[in-house]
């Protein structure tokens, strides 16, 4: 009985989420630039151009035919680029919630079930890191590190995983003195037990939503690095840094840094109106 | 008020040093010879230890976190390895430009954000609703260095209307640092509508997510309230709309947007170093920028921290601010 009225309600919320047109476009987009990801090698019209082989027949090319989004300065076609460039922005954004989750929601769930000291300790060390603006963080981390991809990645997730820590212990503080979890306590279960076994599966709604409302913002994050020069070194297409080495031939060849640009924008719009509806479809705030 | 101000500020001093600690130990481990990139391939070992020696490297880290603690008291963040000043020297000089330019930013987008907020969540579903929506996810989705490049693109370069670069080309007297404010004081007209047509175009790139951010905050807070008892209670007293909208709901909505206006101003200021490579303008991104070729530790602790510092400083004034907004929250206490 209970089941079917749950597979009900399901049903029903689902339904609702997929009625959501900008839920939908969001969820059209992402897969889409998956796909491109994925099959970049197979889509893309010069997979070659990813490197920086050099091309001097077709040097500074505006948009056309040939080559939709045009060629740069050394003739690689820019829409071939930026399909691989997808690659770079999911790798980034996947990557550095996971560094974030796998940190942050530990942390949270001790400092949350524990409580006394420890949460003391772990609560204030999120203040610390909280303190500074997390792209000014994860700026002063990549400028200590040799500028690559993963040292970027790396600096990002620095500022990250706090959020995740609050928003987790917030949950188990919530949690903490429901009956299922005094039942558990009542047949002698451990505290590790009891924080990673019943009390984290009832914050992955939380965890899933929040995660989903950040990457897009990690990617955007990631491509500003890139713009700064401390993510992925070029000929690497990753977008940002392909919109810093565009600028340098503006205002002439203004589709250099304008397309890779309108990707990460689709990209970060995709994620994030997919997040909001699945933010809708849990009825979970994060912010 | 005092009492609580005082144990406010009193609260941010393990913040703070927890801060320092954390930025100092990140500088201390960076790979790479510093000391060698600033003397240059020519430098001897002499003249290496000499400068090490110089700049106290030589001791354990600890001693050298205790010094530098020591120093922060007396206005002394360390020399620059590439200027070869105290770095709060060289902040003094670039800071308040990135200042205003946040500044600005942040009035353009309150300014913006919160009655387009209101406007949605009034007209809750209505086109006006949609349109102001998708402006928002848009915005918020919008690299700013980008738009900052688009708008450089198309009206300096294009169509010639505002400048390329820089903060002004008419000289205004340096008071507070701040170009508009100096040139008001001063009555300097020409100087201040040079100020405005230099920082327009920047501001706006900055000010364009927050205001989206804001925006989408004051929506979500004015819908929550739309369904309380005492909206019902004064509406059917039959107070007029307008009134229920901006002295009822929207001072109680304002509490949350009052947190994000505090928590935008982070992301405001990390992104105007973006937005200043841009523009050319002369900030403190420059000098940081600057400092991250040159690895020069110094400059970069100290662009971070002064930055942590004035982060936190804002969050405590948003905190400060919620007492004016709601009385339920008792300073005192």
């Amino acid at each position: 009985m209970a089941e079917t009225l749950f597979k009900k309600n399901m049903s029903k919320k689902t339904r609702k989420l997929l009625k959501n047109k900008l839920t939908i476009l969001g969820l059209f987009i992402v897969i889409l630039v998956v796909f491109c990801a994925i099959f970049a090698n197979i889509i893309a019209p010069y997979p070659n151009d990813v490197t920086g082989t050099v091309n001097f027949s077709s040097m500074n090319l505006a948009p056309g035919k040939e080559n939709i989004f045009g060629t740069d300065e050394i003739g690689r076609d820019i829409f071939s680029r930026v399909l691989f460039g997808a690659r770079y922005s999911l790798v980034m954004g996947v990557m550095v919630l996971i560094i974030a989750i796998a940190i942050g929601v530990p942390l949270g769930l001790i400092a949350g079930y524990w409580g006394g000291k420890i949460n003391g300790i772990i609560m204030r060390l999120t203040d610390i890191f909280l303190a500074i603006p997390s792209i000014i963080l994860a700026m002063a981390v990549a400028a200590i590190m040799e500028p690559s991809l993963r040292n970027s990645m790396i600096a990002i997730s620095f500022g990250w995983w706090p959020w995740f820590t609050r928003l987790v212990q917030a949950e188990t503080l919530k949690l903490k003195n429901e009956q299922f979890i005094l039942a558990s306590q009542g047949i002698g279960a451990s505290k590790w037990r009891i924080a990673f076994i019943e009390i984290l599966p009832n914050c992955l709604s939380t965890i899933i939503v929040k995660a989903s409302t950040d990457i897009g913002f990690v990617i955007l994050t990631g491509a500003s690095l890139g713009f700064l020069g401390l993510g992925a070194q070029p000929p690497a297409p990753e977008w940002g840094t392909m919109v810093a080495e565009g600028r340098v031939y503006l205002p002439m060849m203004w589709w250099q840094t304008t397309f890779p640009g309108l990707a990460i924008l689709v990209t970060v719009l995709g994620f994030n109106l997919l997040g909001d509806g699945l933010r809708d479809y849990f009825d979970v705030r994060v912010d | 008020m005092g009492r609580f101000i005082g144990k406010r500020l009193f609260g941010i001093i393990p913040t703070l040093f927890g801060l320092i600690l954390l930025i100092f130990l990140l500088s201390r481990i960076m790979p790479g010879d510093s000391v060698r990139l600033a003397l240059g391939p020519e430098a001897t070992p002499e003249q290496i230890v000499a400068m090490e020696e110089k700049l106290g490297l030589n001791n354990p880290i600890p001693i050298q976190f205790i010094n530098y603690i020591r120093g922060l008291f007396t206005g002394d963040m360390g020399m620059s390895l590439r200027t070869g000043r105290n770095v709060l020297l060289d902040i003094k000089e670039t800071f308040p430009a990135t200042f205003e330019l946040s500044l600005i930013s942040m009035i353009i987008s309150v300014a913006v954000g919160v009655p387009l907020g209101i406007l949605s969540a009034i007209k809750n579903n209505n086109w006006a609703d949609h349109l102001i929506r998708i402006f928002s996810l848009s915005g918020i989705a919008l690299p700013r260095f980008w738009l900052a490049i688009l708008l450089q693109l198309v009206f300096s370069y294009w169509l010639g209307v505002f400048p390329v670069i820089g903060r002004g080309t008419i000289e205004v007297a340096n008071i507070t640092g701040l170009r508009i404010i100096d040139s008001l004081i001063t009555g300097n007209i020409a100087g201040l509508s040079d100020s405005l047509l230099h920082i327009l175009l920047p501001a706006l790139s900055l000010s364009m997510a927050t205001a989206a951010q804001i925006m989408r905050m004051t929506r979500t807070n004015m819908l929550d309230q739309v369904n309380k008892d005492y909206v019902l209670a004064a509406e059917s007293y039959g107070l007029p709309e307008n009134l229920v909208y901006k002295r009822y709901m929207l001072k109680n909505a304002f509490i949350s947007v009052l947190t994000t206006i505090g928590m935008q101003f982070g992301s405001l200021i990390g992104n105007a170093f973006l937005v200043e490579t841009v523009f050319g303008w002369p900030g403190m991104a420059q000098y940081a920028i600057q400092g991250i070729m040159y690895k020069d530790y110094n400059a970069i602790t100290g662009v971070t921290l002064i930055i942590g510092f004035f982060f936190v400083i804002i969050n405590v004034i948003v905190d400060l601010l919620y007492g004016l907004f709601d009385p339920r929250i008792k300073l005192e206490s």
